[in-house]
Parts: C-alpha cells; structure tokens; sequence
C-alpha cells in the first residue's frame, strides 16, 4: 500500500493513498466532527460540519470528500472554522428539538427525569428514544454550541409505528443521507428514499407506505446508522448505554455474523452487528431483531420434566439423568437413534456423535439441517475436490468479476451474501443468475434464465459444451490439476442444442452467451443455494457445478471459487463434527476399517461399523425404522401440524427423549423433557459457511434449571459409566476436537479471543485457510464426473398441469423453533399464497386474490392466488413451509435429501365463502 | 396494467436518464402519476418505488392522486387580492365543494391558488385551464363553471 504524509494540525503524519483529509485524520487521532459521513459509505459532503482549512487552498473544504495528498497542511479546528461550524450547526437543529444537546444540567438531567417517555412528541432529553447515545450531542459538545440564536421549528409530522421492529420519527431526522445510502449502496434495496424538495424534504417511502410494503428487509442497517433518534428499534427505546458487550456469533443462519450483544442489568437488551466479521456492520432480521425476544420467551422449559402415567411432573435433573441412563442401557445398537437441529455447538454435536457411537454402539447418528438442504453438497464436493465447504470467503465474492448465481434466493437466505454481491455489482461485475422464479435480485443481473425446474444439469452441461466448442476452457488447469476430463467430454455429447432447449425451456443463444461470460470473466465465483440441492439428483447438480469450475480454472484464487449456501447455522459445524450417519469426524466414513480404527483408538473403545440411519431414513414412517429410543435435540420436525403417521410412530416409541429451549408437539408426546440453554446462555463455537470457526460467549445467566446440550450429554453418559465424558468447560472438548479432526488441530479458544480461524488449520501458528487447493486438491487431483440427464420424478400431466416450487422466506428459518417466538417475524412471514403467471389464470377462471385449491398426489390446501410474472407459466410457486403436505418425498440417493423443489399441481378455484377461511 | 399505461411504457422504452420523461409522459396521459405507474417504472428503470417517488416528488409539478378534468386557478396576486381575488376563490370554493389544493370527488375539477398571472390590469382574474376570465366577480363563478360541467 502507497503511503502519503502531510501535515494535520501541526503534527506530521502518514496516511493510505487514496484516503480522504478526514480518514487521515481519523488515522492520525484527530477528531472532526462529522454527520452525514459513514466510514462503509461513500462520501456525501452535505452537513459540511466536517470543514477543515488546506494551505494554498481556497475556502473551506469539506475533509470527507477531499482526497489527502502529498504535503498537505490541514488545520482542522481553527477559530474561523469552529465559527462556521457553529452557525451550520444552529441551521441544522433548528429543525431538531435541541434542548438535550445544549442544556447545561444534562448530565445530572437523569435523576430529575421524570417518566415521560410516553408524550408523543420528543422535546429532548430522556423523551429522546436515543436517551443519550447521540452524535448530534457529541458533535454539539466539541463544537461548544450553547445557547442558540435561531428558534425550532417542530415538523409537527407524527410518529411511524407501522412497520414492524421499527419506529421512524422525522421531526428527528437531520436529512443526513445515511440511511438512505445505506439501504442504497449496501443493502441494495432503497426501500427508502429523499422525497419531495426544500423545506418539504424528507426521507421517506413511495407514497408514504411502511417498509414492508416498501421492499424493506428490515436489515437495520439505517437504524444503525442514523446518527440521531429517528430510526430507532422498537424494542429497544431509550435503552441508552450498555453496561457490558459481548461478542458472539449469530445463530440463525451458516454465514456466521458476529454481534455483540449489548448487556445492561445481567439482561439483553439488543443485539448489533459487529464491524469485524464476515458482515461487516451488517446483519439480517434475525441477527438484528430477533435474537433477545426468543431467549427471554416465557415458553421456555425451565425444568427437566418426566412423563409418569400420562402425567407430566417437573423433576431434578439427578432423577432425569439416572431414569434416562438406567433405560437407555436397553437400546443399544440399531435400536436407537439421537437426531440433533438448531443451535447446537461444535463442542455439543461432538459429545452428541461421541455419545451414540461410544457409548450407544450405533451410528444412528444424524442432524436435520444439512439432511435437509445441504448434504448433496458434502458429497459432490468430497468427490469432486476431496472435502467438503466452501471453496473460498465470503468476502472475496466482493471482487468477482463474474457471479453465477444458481438455485438460490439469496435475499430470502442468505442476505448477507447478497450484500456482497452487490458489491461486485457496484465496481462492474457480471450477474448472471439462473433461477425458475424472478428473485429481486435480478434487478442487478447482466443476464436472468429462467429454466423448467429441475433441468439444471442439462443447462449447464450446455454451457460446459460452449466451453469446450469455443475453447475457453483452461486446459492447462485441467491437464495439471485434474482427472477423468476425457469420459467427462464425452459425456457432453449428448446434451444437444436441441436436446437442451427442450427439457430447459432455455433459447441456446442465452445458454452459449452466459457460458461465455462465466469463461471469459475471471475471476468467477459460483454461489448455489437449495434449488440446486433439494432434488432427488441433488447431489449431480452438485457435481455439474464442481465440473464447470474446474473446466474454467477458477479454483484455488482469490475470488474464484464455489459457494454452498448451507441454511442453519452451524450446520458445517455438524458435518465436521461427525453428527451425519455417514461419516465419523473428520469426514471419515464408517464403514472403512481405517476410519473405524483411527476413532477406536482415539475413543479407546470398540465401534460399530454399519453405516447409521439417517435423519430421513428415520422419519420415513413408511419404511417403520426399527427403533425404539430416539433422543432429539432441538425439534427436527418441520412439518406442522404433525402428520397422523408421524405422531403414532412417535407415540409408539418405547422411549422418547426430548431436549430442546422449547415445548413442541413433540415434547408434549416424549417420555422425558430436557430443557437446554439458548446460544446466548453459553460458551461453545460455531463453524460458518465459509468453514470459520467462532466463538459463542456466555452473556446471561441460564435461563431456569436448563443445560447446555453437551453437558447434558456429558452427564448421561457418565452414569451410564462411560469413560471419555468428564468435561469442564467447552474448551476442553475443543482440546479433544482438535485431536480428532486434524483440520481443526490449530484452533483453541484462547487464539479464537482474536477472532474466528478458518479451517483447515493444522497447527497452533497457521493462520487458517482463506482459499481451498490454491495447488493441490485435498486427494491430489480434481476430478470431473461424466453426467446424464435425470428428469424430475414428477412431471407434470394431464391430471396434475403445473409444476410447483417451492422457496423459503426470509423471516423464517426451517423449523421455526426461534423465529417462531418473535411476534413481528411472524407478521412478516410467508403468506398462505400460490404465486401464478397470468397466461395459466384466463383458462381457470382465477382473479388476483381469490381463494384457490392446489392439490398434489399428495394432499391439497386453499390458499390464495397471487397473479404475478415473478412465475413463468406453467410454473407456480409457494413457501415450503406451508406447501408441506404437497411435495414430493422422495429423496436424493446418495444425499438423502428430499426433492422439495419440484412437484405437480393442479390448481381449481374453490367454491367455498372466502370469508369462512382465515388466511 | 391499465391499457394506456402499459402503452405508454411501451412505446417510451427505458433507457438511462429517462425517467423524467417517462413520468411526464404518464402524467401527460393518466393526469396523475399512479401508484401502479411508478411500480412498472421501477421495475423497468430496476429501480425501487420509492427511488422512483423520490424522483418525481422532488417536482411540485408531478401529481399523485387524480387530478380533475379541468384546473381551475384563482389568482391571489396583489392586485387581485385588492381587487377581490379572495371572494372569488370563496365563490368558487363554494361552487364546487372542495378547498383550494383539491379536486372534486367526480374527478371534474381542480381548484389551484396562484400568486399573478401577470394579467394584473385585468383583475380579479380566474382561469381555467388555457381560458382567462377576467374582471370576475362572484355572480359569474357559477356561469363560467357550468361551461365545463
Ligand atoms: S431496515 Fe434495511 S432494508 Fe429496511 S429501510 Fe433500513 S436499511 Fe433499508
Ligand atoms: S432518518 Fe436518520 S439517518 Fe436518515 S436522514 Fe434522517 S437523521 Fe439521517
Ligand atoms: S441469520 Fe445469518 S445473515 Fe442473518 S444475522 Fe444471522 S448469520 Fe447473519
Ligand atoms: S461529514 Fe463531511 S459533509 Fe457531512
Ligand atoms: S395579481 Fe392577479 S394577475 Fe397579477
């Protein structure tokens, strides 16, 4: 990096090229005050408060948008100066009640203040939902207003209460721009905007709707960035300073977020995003406003509970863990199964897997996150590149020149991959996303293809065969670094123009122009998400993707790569640590003699080398699993109500073990109830997406008599009289990990005090791994897989015309076991509608709105119509959560993911009174 | 879409740093700048609404409920003022039902206030539409309006 060094007030410093007078002062430790600057933005020059004087340069310009250069002297706080400052000062709070800001008593205001922070109208001081933590007031206290020669005048607007989480009052707002540029150029959505001009001015939405009818995610990203009280969080209202931040990781979803949660009173009291992580300062709905109303939820189990002829009774957990280990004895082997979700730890699905193949003897060992979405992704990527994640950081997607954006809603899933997205978008990158449904990212795509569902393999063999036509493949790579490129060639040969255009309804104009563009503009990355996973050939779509990286090179660089986007949170986490049937930690399968014999001697004791069932494999109640004591962390089941077949499977188990933070359907049915710590109520780490491992911190007391799942575990298994469980703390289990998964060998809690470690990391001095196979893949050589087409197993017909997709929703994540606690999610959340093209509506006689049946062979459901060309025709579309009982079950064979994404339907206007069904 | 609108955006395809054209277009042709107007523009501008909002509000001249068929000006000018200009604006506040800076519920009429039109000998002035009615006085509000019933 180029250094400069100029001269700011009297002091020599030296600053990064290209940075701004007020950056080098920042660097340099010199204050000037600013308002409308934001470090992540770009530079807006509209308070003017941040005037600085440059030598042998005229008037007073403003440093955040003055480049510093080579020997320049600033001065920044000059008489003349702090004069002006004072003057624009008064203009801008004469529109802002600034009573706060100059009183002389308000340090000592508090003790006086009485409780009036109920009047509608902030006059300042503790009305004020900032309560204190205001840059208007630091800016006034530095630039020494106090008294004021202009009067206020209140806008006299009133209060915005109707948007969820958040509250807007604009007789605050100082028409700054930050929120506006941060929704902007960050969060790419402008749900908000300057409306009208002069004195009318003000930021606000297209005809004075509420966010959510304004596109708005609810991010926060304009709350946090409003320097006065205007935006504010609804929940958090003049909560003023904390006492005590705690860093942690969010625990919704894989990308990882960091957030402090701010403690005052031994209690959360909101929930912000760090600067420093994956996110940068920015969040989603969940990490933002979602994470205290769950932990604090008065559902929450408090107690261990025992089901005792049919009654249910409280009980201590020495009672709870001797009945559990005294009955458990019985179930050793293939009888029992322990499926774990949600917010469990690395440390806990560790102990978790240990428990069930050490001391259970059984590999019925699964977790339900990955089984549901991401599993085709471990095993395509462990046979294309030999291990699984994400080949690159998240951050890098930043500068690709080239996005392929395949099979994901991002704005839905993973927000904060879109945000970075974006980002390329802004410095010139191509978007190219191919998606059966219009997502709103399209509004920034160089090229959208809307392909039949489920035709993805043909479509991007396609482009391979482009690839290879135009010779734009790089053959240097492949001869070098890969094998099998010879049978994979041969394969493309019966992907035919033709043949293509047929089963993906795509022109092969736009097939060759985007395989061009991927090819030609490098660095590319490939991001997916669940609508390349959750089909039956899940794990070849998989595959078709791995080819087309290595076909191109673009691997093993910065900002070239493959992203899966896995949904839960820590579910790499659950993969690494071995809590999947298939595999022991490390990505070792069971039915190997080397991995068996590396655990044995690791675990000093025998296992069991029958490959596990899986999570789907066990809840196919059709197949009637032979177990009979199942042990579930967290609540698996995403189906609700629960089917018929399900609770009578569940009800004739001769031992059902439930713990979870929360009662459920099924914890109503389990024979004993465990009440288990939320992520804030301990310590433990997380695995992100990007294969980060961070840490989880204790911030609260335990809620009630509740446990951290591992210890739990822990204390079961030593009544059982296992060896192998006695832990202390969480970072002795990471001790173990470390010598289990060799990947994890570098990583200890005290090194993760300085933020997360990306595996792998092999030793206690290596700085974890940002890029996968810069050189070598994990076996050596890549290796490419010769593909057929395998159509969807349920096309539509005469009987069932349309095909259904199925997507997930933003504001709730799978089972909802978190999201579901927090009132204004669940406003948000999907809607009991099917969206449909207006081509398919004219025959069936449906109008916008009306209530409609969609049925499958499966079952059917009166939902709404909601006539859009977001769809194609042909194609319909609902949330997964409420098109449940009409997908299609059957799964991957290797995955064992389910089909979610495809299905027939047949849609018919129902006849019944709209009114008697609530909607 | 409604018909006209849809042609409108039609015939005008987008193109960068067309967005004030478009919108004049629009309210050349509806009268108004509609809800569903600035929607189809967002999405061809790839824009959001209230970017696109934000845009046409920052013109008074743009419009976003129905305007009425015809606009009716009374002038508030000095010499109109003096003249009786307030009586008028009464009359004809009166006569329609609504208040200035409104427009009738059957969408016929607009009632604007202005301050001169320049016509000063003339005063008290109204207009309407392109037609200036001078020396008015408030017998002939009603007359002058019925023309355009
Ligand atoms: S919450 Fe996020 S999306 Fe909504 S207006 Fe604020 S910045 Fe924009
Ligand atoms: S609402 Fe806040 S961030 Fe937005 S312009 Fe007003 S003061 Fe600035
Ligand atoms: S849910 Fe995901 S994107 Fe949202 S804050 Fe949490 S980690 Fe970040
Ligand atoms: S901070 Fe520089 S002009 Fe506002
Ligand atoms: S004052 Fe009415 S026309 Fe000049």
């Amino acid at each position: 990096m180029e250094k400069i060094t100029l001269t700011i007030d009297g002091e020599e410093t030296v600053a990064k090229k290209g940075a701004t007078v007020l950056e080098a002062a920042k660097e340099a430790g010199v204050y000037i005050p600013t308002l409308c600057n934001q470090s992540s933005l770009s530079p807006f020059g509209a308070c003017r408060l941040c005037i600085v004087q440059i030598e042998k340069m005229r008037g007073f310009p403003s440093s955040c948008t003055t480049p510093a250069t080579n020997g320049m002297v600033v001065h920044t706080n000059t008489t003349r100066i702090q004069e002006l400052r004072r003057g624009l000062l008064e203009m801008i709070l004469s529109e802002h009640p600034y009573f706060c800001a100059i009183c002389e008593r308000r340090e000592r205001c508090e003790a006086f203040s009485p409780g009036i922070q109920k009047t509608s109208m902030v006059v300042g001081c503790h009305t004020c939902p900032k309560k204190g933590i205001c840059e208007l007031q630091k800016v006034v206290e530095y630039i020494g207003l106090n008294n004021m020669s202009l009067t206020y005048h209140p806008r006299e607007l009133p209060i915005l209460r109707d948007s969820p989480f958040i509250d807007r009052d604009y007789n605050l707002c100082i028409l700054c721009g930050r929120c506006v540029r941060v929704c902007h150029e960050s969060i790419g959505v402008s749900a908000i905007a300057f409306t009208y001009r002069g004195s009318k001015a003000l930021v606000g939405t297209a005809f004075g709707h509420s966010l959510q009818d304004s596109g708005c995610q609810f991010c926060g990203a304009c709350v946090d960035a409003c320097p006065s009280g205007s935006l504010i969080e609804r929940a958090a209202k003049w909560k003023g300073e904390y006492d005590q931040l705690i860093p942690t990781t969010c625990p919704y979803c894989g990308i990882g977020c960091q957030l402090n949660l701010e403690i005052k009173n031994n209690k959360i009291d909101a929930s912000a995003p760090s600067e420093d992580g994956v996110n940068q300062g920015l969040a989603c709905v969940k990490g933002r406003f979602a994470i205290k109303e769950p932990i604090y939820h008065p559902s929450r189990l408090k107690s261990p509970l025992i089901k005792r002829n049919e009654k249910v009774e409280t009980a201590t957990w020495e009672e709870t863990t001797n009945l559990i280990a005294d009955k458990l004895t019985n179930y050793k082997s293939d009888q029992f199964a322990l499926i774990c979700s949600d917010t469990c730890t690395n440390e806990d699905y560790y102990i978790a897997q240990k428990f069930a193949r050490v001391v259970m003897k059984s590999n019925n060992i699964d977790h339900k996150s990955s089984r549901l979405s991401h599993s085709p992704s471990l095993f395509s990527l462990i046979q294309s590149f030999g291990s699984p994640g994400m080949t690159n950081s998240i951050s890098e997607i930043g500068n690709a020149a080239c996005i392929l954006l395949i099979g994901s809603n991002t704005s839905s899933d993973n927000p904060i991959i879109r945000a970075n997205i974006i980002k390329a978008v802004n410095k010139g990158a191509k978007l190219i996303i191919i998606n059966p449904r219009r997502i709103n990212l399209c509004h920034f795509s160089s090229s959208w293809l809307q392909p039949l569902p489920g035709s993805d393999v043909a479509l991007l063999m396609g482009m391979m065969q482009v690839i290879v036509d135009e010779n734009l493949a790089d053959l240097s790579f492949i001869e070098e670094r890969c094998e099998n490129f010879g049978e994979f060639k041969e394969a493309l040969r019966n992907f035919t123009p033709d043949f293509i255009e047929k089963v993906s309804g795509i022109d092969w104009k736009q097939v060759v122009e985007i395989a061009r563009t991927y090819a030609r503009q490098k660095p590319g990355v490939i991001i997916y998400g669940t609508g390349i996973t959750q089909h039956f050939h899940g794990t070849n779509n998989v595959l078709a993707l791995c080819n087309l990286a290595m076909l191109t090179g673009n691997l093993g660089n910065p900002s070239s790569g493959i992203y899966p986007l896995e949904g839960e949170n820590n579910a790499h986490g659950a993969c690494d640590m071995g809590a999947v049937a298939e595999f022991y930690p490390d990505y070792q399968p069971v039915n190997t003699e080397a991995g068996k014999a590396k655990y044995e001697k690791i675990w000093e004791c025998t296992l069991n080398s029958e490959p596990g069932m899986t999570f789907s494999d066990i809840f196919n109640t059709e197949a009637n699993p032979q177990i009979k004591a199942l042990y579930l962390i967290g609540n698996p089941i995403f189906n609700h109500p629960l089917p018929d077949k399900l609770r009578n499977w569940l009800q004739e188990l001769e031992l059902l073990i439930v713990q979870d933070c929360f009662p459920s359907e099924i914890s109503q049915l389990a024979h004993v109830v465990l009440p288990t710590s939320s992520f804030a109520e301990k310590d433990g780490t997380f695995t992100s997406a990007e294969r980060k491992v961070q840490r989880v911190r204790k911030a609260i007391r335990t809620i009630g008599d509740s446990k951290p799942d591992w210890q739990i575990i822990c204390q079961i298994a030593e009544k059982m009289g296992a060896k192998g469980f006695h832990f202390d703390n969480p970072s002795q289990i990471m001790e173990e990990i470390t010598t289990a998964i060799p990947n994890y060998s570098g990583i200890s809690y005290e090194r993760l005090e300085n933020g997360g470690l990306q595996w792998p990391c092999p030793n206690s001095n290596h700085q974890g791994t940002s890029i996968l196979y810069p050189d070598n893949f994990a076996n050596g050589k890549g290796k490419f897989t010769a593909l057929k087409y395998q159509p969807s197993t349920e096309l539509p017909d005469n009987n069932y015309p349309l095909i259904l997709i199925t997507e997930y929703s933003l504001y709730h994540l799978y089972t909802e076991v978190l999201t579901s606690k927090v009132r204004d999610l669940e406003m948000l959340g999907p809607k009991k509608i099917v969206e449909i093209n207006p081509n398919d509506v004219t025959k069936l006689g449906i109008n916008d709105g009306d209530l409609v049946k969609v049925s499958s062979r499966r079952g059917e459901l009166n939902v709404r119509a909601k006539v859009t060309e977001v769809v194609a025709p042909g194609i319909v579309s609902m949330n997964l959560h409420i098109a449940e009982s009409l997908i299609n079950p059957i799964i991957d064979p290797i995955s064992k993911t389910p089909e979610f994404k495809v299905c027939a339907v047949k849609i018919e206007k129902t006849s019944l009174e709209n009114k008697c069904i609530n909607l | 879409m409604s018909g006209k609108l849809a042609e409108i955006l039609n015939i005008h395809k987008w193109e960068k740093g067309t967005l004030i054209f478009i919108l004049q277009k629009v309210q050349r042709e509806l009268g108004y700048i509609s809800e569903e107007a600035i929607s189809e523009i967002a999405k061809r501008a790839r824009i959001s609404i209230s970017e696109v909002f934000g845009v046409a509000s920052f013109y008074s001249q743009f419009h976003f409920t129905p305007r009425g068929k015809h606009t009716v000006k009374v002038c508030l000018g000095t010499s109109c003022h003096v003249q009786g200009g307030p009586r008028i604006l009464e009359a004809v506040e009166r006569e329609l039902g609504i208040k200035a800076g409104e427009t009738t519920k059957d969408y016929k009429f607009n009632l604007e206030t202005v301050a001169c039109f320049g016509c000063c000998a003339l005063s008290p002035v109204i207009v309407v539409d392109k037609t200036v009615y001078s020396r008015m006085t408030t017998k002939r509000v009603k007359e002058i309006l019925r023309l355009y019933q």
